[in-house]
Order: C-alpha cells, then structure tokens, then sequence
C-alpha cells in the first residue's frame, strides 16, 4: 500500500514527532517500502487462527497487596529535567 | 596467555590455585581496553571502578548500554536519554554485582535496540574485531566486540530480533537469547516488550552456561517472569549427542544465503551427523514470513515503550524556539524529534500506523496471528526432534555503510534470528568457520521453550569437535 505524505504527517502527528517538509519524501519512501514488504502477510488465510499476544501463556501475574519500600521520593526525581515543590515541572498547559 | 584473553572458566581455575587475582585480572583487561578500544570503539564509556566485593565470579563484563546500573550513565545509544543515570540496578545487574562480576564499560548498541549493526548509535558506530571496516552486528554490537576483542571476559546484551545472536555470529563468538521469562527484563529499557530477552555473549559455550547459572531465574519484579526453577546449565556440558534428532528446515536455505555461510554450516551438520545425531529435513512452513510479522509487533510495541520518552520527567528536553501547536505539546514533539535518530523515528512510525486506527486489523492483528502460526511450526517439529539447526546470519559481517540507506536488506538480515523471538522460544549461535576473508560464520540452534541445556549439550558438543572459538582476530 502507497503511504502519502499526508499520512506520514498525520503519523508523525500522532507518535508526537515533527517532520520537517523537506524530509517527508524520504520517510514516505522508506515507510512506503517497508509496508509494502509487509503486504505479504496479506496472502496468508488467517480466519481461524487465534493471535499470539506473548509466546509464553502467563495470565495474572499478581501479588499479595502489602505497602513496601519501594523507590525513594527524592531519588526518583533527582533526574528530572526541571521539578517544583517534589513534582515533575511541564511548560504551561492551559493558558 | 595474558589473562584478557582467557575464558571466564579458565580463569577460575586460576583464581583457584592463587595465580592470579581478580584485581590483576581486571586492570589486565582494563589495559586491552586502553590499547585497543580507540579502533574498536566497543565501549561508550569505562564503568566506574569495582570494589572487588567477594563473589564467586570476579569476572570482567561488559554491560550493553540498555540495563539500568546505579552510577552509570545509561542511554539505550540515544540522545533522547543523554545524562540518565538509572537509580536502581537491573535484575541482572544485581546479579553480576551480586556474583562479584567486575563491570568494565557500558557497551555500545544500536539506538534502542533498533538495528543489526550498532551503526544508530548516537556515539557513532562499533568495529568489527576482525575487520575494521565492517559492522560487528548488532543490536548488542558493542557486547560482541567487546568479548571478541578481549576487551571482557564476557558481556550481557539483549535480543530482540536477534541482536544478541547475529552480533555474536559476526564477532566469532558464542551467544544464546534464552527462553521468553527465563532472565528477569526487570531494569532492562524495553524495545518490544513480548519479544525482548537478556542474553549472555561468550568466549565459549561453557561461559555461556556458567553466566546462564548467574542470571537466569525467577523475578516476581518482572511480570513475565516465569516461575520455574533454573537449573544448573553447567550440567548440560556432555560431549555427546548420540541419538539426538537435529532438524534442518528446507526454508533456511534458501536465495540470499552467502554460499560460503551454506557450506560452512552443512559442513557443521555433517559433523554433527558424524558425532552420532540423527539428521531431519523438516518444514517450518511460515518462517518466510517471520520478518514481515515482527516488523509490525516489535514497531507497535516499540512506539508505545517509547512513547515515555517525552521531555517530561528525565532525560532530554528541547524547548522549541516557536509555538506551533501549544507550549507542552511543542516541547514534547521537539524533544523527541530532536533526540531520535532516524531509525528510531522509523520505527515508531511504523508502530504507529500500525496500530491506528483503520489499521490495526490489517496489520498489528495479522502480525500477532502470524506469530501463532510460526510458534506452531515450532511446536510440530520439537514433537520429534531435539532442535533446528540453521545459519544465525544470511551473510557474514558487512561493510559498514553498506546498508544504512536501505532499512528493508538492514531488515533482512534478521530472517533466521528472528522466529525465536516470536515463537519465545531459546536459541544459540556458536562459531561455525570463516569465511575465505577470514570473517567469523555462525550457526544457530533453537529449541523448544526452556531446553536451554539441550542448545548447550550440542554447541558443547560440535565446539570440543572443532577449533573455531580458539582463533582470535588480529587487532
């Protein structure tokens, strides 16, 4: 399948990635080929095959819900790019 | 023989008779860093100095740069995480640490595991111990080299698609991704999470059993995990497989397969016939399919691991110059924009459309179906037979630069590895020859989940039958 480079920037949009214009022919024909490889799992007759998620069958892996020491407040910020008051810091999200 | 250049095990015997010390060891070692690592540029950086703490293997190690280690700078190869230093130790790490393991350096990898030549690194490429003007593999290219160039005694990497079996195969070494859960990923950075395995990358196949005997094992920190118990991989160590069935699959050899990898590892087989194992063409009928699949789960999965890489709490962050859509979405879109490589932006597109909306049926569903086609291939032909035998590379080590501008043949060269990973099953590449350039030629086994020890009984096997792991490359 043809990628556009309207899709590519729609993608791009969506995995939060800027592309400038000059560059989007050259991810059109990259992605484009790599699709058009992957056409093939297309012949394959998959009606009735079930899909495999994780090779190994491991359902609820759960554990007994008892408060332990887990990873400290200040170390777990110390690489931070930017914190206030023991947050993580973003630039403004509603003007 | 200057210690560098010993077996894990042989320099356990002579930590034993007091020959020489851990310490001696490893500022050996250290020294072949110094000398040789400018050409080979195995390492991103030294690790910081060991306390020499007991343990029974106070063997150097090198560490790929995607396994949290406390006081290290960790980066999975990327600009995006320039500057992180994990506060806790992997699962693995702990191990090592643990064992007495002495850390030399954070090896060089492909960025984010994304590639089969360490060439997407942010601090540029790793060369190949045999031939400096060739790739070492990769993702895991800097562990490999770093073994085959006696710049460690041993290195853990990680395998994906193959990263830690084609890297190995390219350096001349041993290297076996275990079973799906068999070695905690608990500290390891995710690529594909249902696919990624730790690994050991060897001088031999006894220390790929002695490291297993250190990692491998339950960790209820890592939910995928598998509670059974290890055993002792060292008892799997039998020099002989009389009345084993190796299956050959008519699909590996197939167009694209260098003729000199094919006579390399039939020549393997007919050894192996020889030492009394039972050979069988068998079918793994979707195994032609097997990159196809996994370039649609291993990108989905890629895109949504990586999606935490956003300027927001660690690592790099880029304030754009000016506001295009709002101040917190331009900032995550400029940071990650600046700090992916192309490779990385690749993939996690890739992932992305995969898994949007209109297309997730067409592709991430397919690739998962797929993928219990192949486990099934898998699961017929362990009903008789001990393991499949195939070349783990189409090709020896290429010419760095050769495949950078074309993903898909970079993709390609993945074809044998990648099953594996997609089955969950375990599988080893062990040196198998050269090639007329003198380049190293690996063959992969692969059995059924958890019969480790059966890889191990046979690459021991044909390995005391050969000398392959004994030639050292010229530096």
């Amino acid at each position: 399948m043809p990628i556009s480079s309207k899709d590519v920037q729609y993608i791009a949009a969506l995995a939060r990635i800027h592309i400038p214009p000059e560059k989007l022919d050259l991810f059109c024909a990259e992605l484009g080929g790599i699709l058009k490889y992957v056409e093939q799992l297309q012949k394959l007759n998959l009606d009735d095959v079930k899909p495999t998620s994780h090779a190994v069958p491991l359902t609820d892996a759960l554990r007994e819900d008892i408060v332990r020491p887990s990873l400290d407040h200040q170390e777990a910020l110390k690489m931070s790019v930017e914190q206030k008051d023991g947050c993580f810091k973003v630039p403004l999200v509603i003007e | 023989m200057s210690p560098h250049c010993l077996t894990a095990h042989a320099l356990l015997d002579l930590f034993k008779s007091s020959k020489v010390t851990p310490q001696e060891v490893f500022e050996d070692v250290s020294a072949r860093v110094k000398l040789v690592d400018a050409k080979i540029h195995a390492y991103i950086h030294p690790a910081q100095k060991p306390s020499f703490a007991a343990g029974a293997f106070p063997i150097p190690i090198g560490i790929k740069d995607n396994l949290c280690t406390i006081g290290e700078e960790i980066t999975c190869g990327s600009r995006i995480l320039k500057g992180f230093r994990p506060p806790y130790d992997a699962a693995v790490v702990e191990k090592i640490k643990r064992s007495g393991g002495l850390i030399v350096g954070v090896a060089n990898m492909d960025e984010f595991a994304f590639g089969s030549s360490t060439e997407s690194s942010c601090y540029g490429p790793t060369f190949n111990p045999w031939d400096l003007s060739r790739v070492p593999g990769g993702s895991s290219g800097g562990s490999a080299a770093c073994v085959a160039a006696d710049e460690a005694v041993w290195a853990l990497g990680s395998d994906t698609g193959g990263s830690i079996r084609q890297p190995a195969s390219f350096c001349g070494i041993v290297g076996m991704k275990p079973t799906y859960g068999r070695v905690s990923r608990y500290g390891l950075i995710a690529f594909a999470s249902s696919l990624d395995q730790i690994g050991p990358l060897t001088k031999d196949v006894t220390d790929c059993a002695l490291l297993m005997n250190i990692i491998a094992g339950y960790d209820e920190r890592d939910s995928t995990s598998v509670n059974v118990p290890a055993p002792d991989y060292t008892k799997a160590l039998i020099k002989d497989i009389k009345g084993m069935t190796i299956a050959i699959p008519k699909e590996a050899f197939v167009e694209g397969l260098d003729p000199e990898v094919r006579k390399a590892v039939e020549d393997a087989v007919a050894l192996l016939r020889k030492l009394g194992a039972k050979i069988k063409e068998v079918s793994l009928p979707h195994t032609p399919y097997a990159v196809a699949a996994y370039y649609i789960v291993a990108t989905a999965e890629a895109s949504s691991n990586l999606a935490r890489f956003d300027g927001v709490r660690y690592g790099l962050r880029v304030s754009p110059k000016k506001v295009r859509k709002n101040a917190l979405i331009d900032m995550i879109e400029e940071t990650r924009s600046q700090g992916f490589g192309n490779e990385a932006k690749r993939r996690i597109m890739l992932g992305t459309y995969a898994l949007s909306s209109g297309y997730y049926d067409a592709y991430y569903l397919r690739g998962q179906k797929v993928r219990t086609l192949i486990k099934g291939d898998f699961d017929a032909v362990f009903q008789d037979c001990d393991a499949v035998l195939t070349p783990t590379s189409p090709t020896t080590a290429f010419k760095i630069g050769e495949k950078t501008s074309d993903p898909l043949s970079m993709y390609l060269s993945d074809i044998y590895t990648i099953p594996a990973n997609l089955a969950g099953v375990p599988a080893l590449s062990v040196p198998c020859g050269f090639s007329k350039q003198g380049l190293p030629i690996g063959l992969q086994l692969t059995a059924k989940a958890f019969a480790e020890e059966t890889l191990l009984r046979i690459a021991y096997t044909y390995e005391q039958n050969t000398e392959w792991h004994l030639t050292k490359p010229a530096i």
